[in-house]
């Protein structure tokens, strides 16, 4: 049937088609959606793991077991799962297992802009990039084929403009896949004198995949009229150097973007007069040209920064193109993203704001603490890092920052890698303040559950984790929980905790203004006779309060009443937000 | 045929991806090939959001970039006025005339611009301004001002009315569809 879908959903519907039975993931934009869609699927399980390195190994041990599985992560998840990813490269499969890998050039939603590309090369593990979402549907059908047939681990990489972005997809049936697992210590168990007799079947297996890719119809070479330039390009890059210069020049397309076919990129820039290599972020495709002694431009052309575009290709490429719109004289404000009306870490980080407390901050929703007026973040660095990281900003300076900075982490992002930080302050005894704003789901990515949630993945009941229970299991004995929508509440808490002489846990606990079973109190009223124009409520950055003519105003569609900006009226003039 | 584009452009959470959901479900019907670039994540948040719809015999480029678009269509008046670069030549705006602060105006670093119809009028540009958010209310709810817009875009396009209505039935839930459906004759004749 055809069918429009994102190129996320298509990717899904190719695992399904594909008869994988496993799905194991933590929630990244760009990935999301894939696990997002397979799980609407009754014949594949599906889950969202803590972290991508435990889904990476869940999803090994479902093909190890017999049955073709799935993870699926953003660039920066692949990091965390790099551990694994490295020796099940050596292993190999049983049944076929295929990881996927979304970037994020333009970082759209991201903290870097890694190309994840390098990642197969290192862990010499093979990888299908797709330019749309009908090659989404097709290459991750094809993954499992060769992961069984080369006995590997297949990366599927995606990037946002592949990844969100729908085109249309021609669907089929599923088939059933199952193997029989059999015990085979040389193979997966990978001490050493195992791994030395793997490494070299992983090296001859590189060389079969390369030789493979030489007549696979995914690296497809498209004619041109003019032999003067030849472009080998992938993914996106593909599609604006298509829009722009359509059947000008000759065209390589790889859509297996590791191994490389050596003799096809050999025979093409022979046929050409001047080799182009048009890739987005990193120098990939052009570095191996270069290791083949090929003369080859790329990066000296295209930047290694931000996402392309047509008209960037365009200008590059000196084509003429109408490319300039009217703008407007008149200067238009930016429009960041910001935290919601409503939103529980608001009152949290205008208390430590206030009190101008360091806070090492990490990844979430939370993270747009970071700006003004709020301005409330120190550091922003990767899932995790605060907890860890203040621990060294604290023990290091042996008490001088004692009492004057926190943590700030998201109860999802707890779970993911704030757990072993903690660990390491309760051991290592730093005099460290942790919060946990725990708003019951895994907010930025679009309110995946977590294990601290109650529910999995499918909607279904599941064991809820207790945070309070786990931070003293881990020797945290300070644990308490606070309402952040309570500013004098919690300014009592963080006080007090700061001050005491061992390491403590608060849990600003308030679910997500946005999540559906959360009442929301009719909107706050401002008598505008009595509001003086202090500015007192403009401090917590609430979308739904304005300044008009001098007064406080309140946009009714937006205001929750959370009754946070009520708390700051010295005056009286707003009327507090009442049960709706 | 040659590639159309449309742009929907708005605040975040303003219903930008139903919009163009509709608008797919639609082209697919008329055996057009389609690309919709959305966003999801943190922009979503209270930010400045753009949608990319392209349909044609083929298309490639997922993005519509300077000097490309058919029509923008905006869900609020600063954001039609941020991407009027992006509008080719003869192309049209049609725009929500609802104003939204963001941030900076809230703040006070920045003011929210004075009319903004007028200004892209005077930089020739055709645009299109209708109070959306009120026929939204109209129809019964604020949230159907994507749909009102939409409803003013169809007239541009030849499609049957009834093809607009099928489109609809599919993109959203039961409850939800006379609302929607008389959001969208009140952009149309608006």
């Amino acid at each position: 049937m055809k069918m429009l879908m994102l190129g996320n959903e298509a990717v899904a519907r190719g695992l399904y088609e594909a008869g994988c039975a496993f799905v194991s993931s933590y929630p990244g934009t760009p990935s999301t959606e894939i696990t997002e869609a397979i799980a609407k699927y009754q014949e594949v399980y599906a889950e969202w793991a803590p972290n991508e390195k435990v889904a990476m190994e869940a999803a090994f041990g479902a093909c190890l077991s017999g049955k073709r599985s799935f993870c699926g992560m953003k660039h920066v998840g692949l990091n965390v799962a790099a551990d694994p990813l490295f020796t099940i490269a050596y292993t190999g499969v049983n049944a076929g297992m295929v990881i996927g890998v979304a970037d994020d050039a333009g970082m759209h939603s991201s903290q870097n802009e890694q190309d994840s590309r390098h990642y197969a090369r290192a862990a010499k593990i093979p990888m299908l990039e797709p330019a749309d979402s009908a090659e989404a549907l097709h290459f991750a059908k094809l993954a499992y084929e060769l992961s069984e047939q080369f006995d590997t681990p297949v990366l599927l990489k995606m990037c946002t403009r592949i990844s969100h972005s729908q085109s249309v997809v021609e669907t089929g049936d599923r088939i059933e896949i199952s193997k029989a697992y059999e015990k085979n210590p040389q193979k997966y168990i990978m001490m050493p004198g195992n791994a030395k007799r793997r490494h070299p079947f992983v090296e001859e297996r590189t060389k079969k995949l390369a030789a493979w890719a030489e007549d696979c119809c995914i690296n497809r070479l498209e004619e041109g009229n003019d032999h003067s330039i030849g472009i080998i390009t992938s993914s996106t890059a593909y599609q604006y150097v298509k829009e722009v210069l359509g059947d000008t020049y000759p065209v390589l397309k790889l859509g297996m973007i590791w191994p490389m076919p050596e003799k096809k990129i050999r025979d093409f820039a022979a046929s050409v007069d001047k080799l182009v290599v048009v890739e987005e972020l990193d120098s990939f495709i052009e570095a191996h040209c270069k290791d083949l002694g090929l003369t080859v431009s790329g990066k000296e052309i295209f930047p290694c920064i931000d996402e392309f575009s047509q008209n960037l290709v365009a200008g590059k490429m000196n084509v003429e193109k109408e490319t300039d719109g009217v703008a407007l004289s008149e200067a238009i404000p930016a429009r960041p993203p910001v935290m919601c009306a409503g939103c529980p870490h608001r009152g949290l980080f205008y208390t430590l704001a206030k009190n101008k407390i360091t806070a090492l901050g990490d990844i979430g929703c939370y993270t747009l603490g970071a700006v003004p007026p709020l301005g409330a973040l120190d550091t922003t660095i990767c899932m995790g890092a605060s907890i860890s990281g203040l621990h060294g900003f604290t023990k290091a300076q042996q008490g001088a920052m004692d009492g004057k900075a926190v943590a700030v982490i998201g109860d999802s992002t707890f779970m993911h890698s704030g757990i072993t930080g903690l660990v390491n302050v309760a051991y290592n005894e730093s005099n460290a303040t942790v919060i946990i704003v725990d708003n019951s789901i895994t907010g930025m990515t679009g309110h995946q559950q977590n294990p601290t949630t109650g529910y999995n993945l499918k909607g279904d009941p599941a064991t809820k984790i207790d945070l309070e229970t786990l931070c003293r299991a881990v020797g945290i004995r300070r644990v308490r929980v606070v309402d952040p929508y309570d500013l004098k509440e919690t300014e009592d808490a963080i006080k007090e905790e700061l001050a005491a002489n061992e390491p403590s846990v608060i849990i600003s606990r308030r679910p997500c203004a946005l999540l559906k079973y959360v009442k929301h109190n009719k909107p706050v009223e401002i008598n505008a006779d009595k509001c003086v124009g202090c500015k007192m409520c403009m401090k917590i950055g609430c979308p739904a309060i304005s300044m008009k003519d001098g007064k406080a105003q309140i946009d009714n569609t937006l205001c929750t009443g959370c009754n946070v900006c009520t708390q700051l009226c010295k005056i009286g003039a707003m009327k507090k937000g009442e049960e709706a | 045929m040659k590639t159309k584009n449309i742009m929907i452009v708005g605040v975040g959470g303003q219903g930008s991806l139903l919009a163009s959901k509709l608008l797919g479900r639609l082209l697919l019907t008329k055996g057009y090939d389609i690309k919709v670039s959305e966003v999801h994540g943190m922009s979503q948040r209270g930010g400045s959001v753009v949608t990319y719809v392209r349909f044609g015999d083929k298309v490639y480029s997922p993005v519509i970039d300077k000097g490309e678009a058919d029509y923008i269509v905006s869900f609020e008046l600063l954001e039609a006025a941020r991407w009027t670069e992006y509008l080719k030549n003869g192309g049209t705006i049609v725009t929500n005339t609802q104003q939204i602060n963001p941030m900076p105006v809230i703040t006070g670093a920045a003011q929210y611009p004075e009319q903004l119809v007028e200004k892209m009028q005077s930089a020739n540009l055709n645009v299109e301004a209708i109070d959306a958010l009120k026929l939204a209310n109209e129809a019964g709810s604020a949230k159907a001002v994507n749909i009102v817009l939409m409803g003013h875009l169809s007239r541009h396009f030849d499609f049957d009315l009834s093809e607009w209505m099928d489109a609809i039935e599919k993109s959203v839930p039961a409850k939800f569809l006379e609302l929607n459906k008389k959001a969208f004759l009140l952009g149309r004749d608006a």
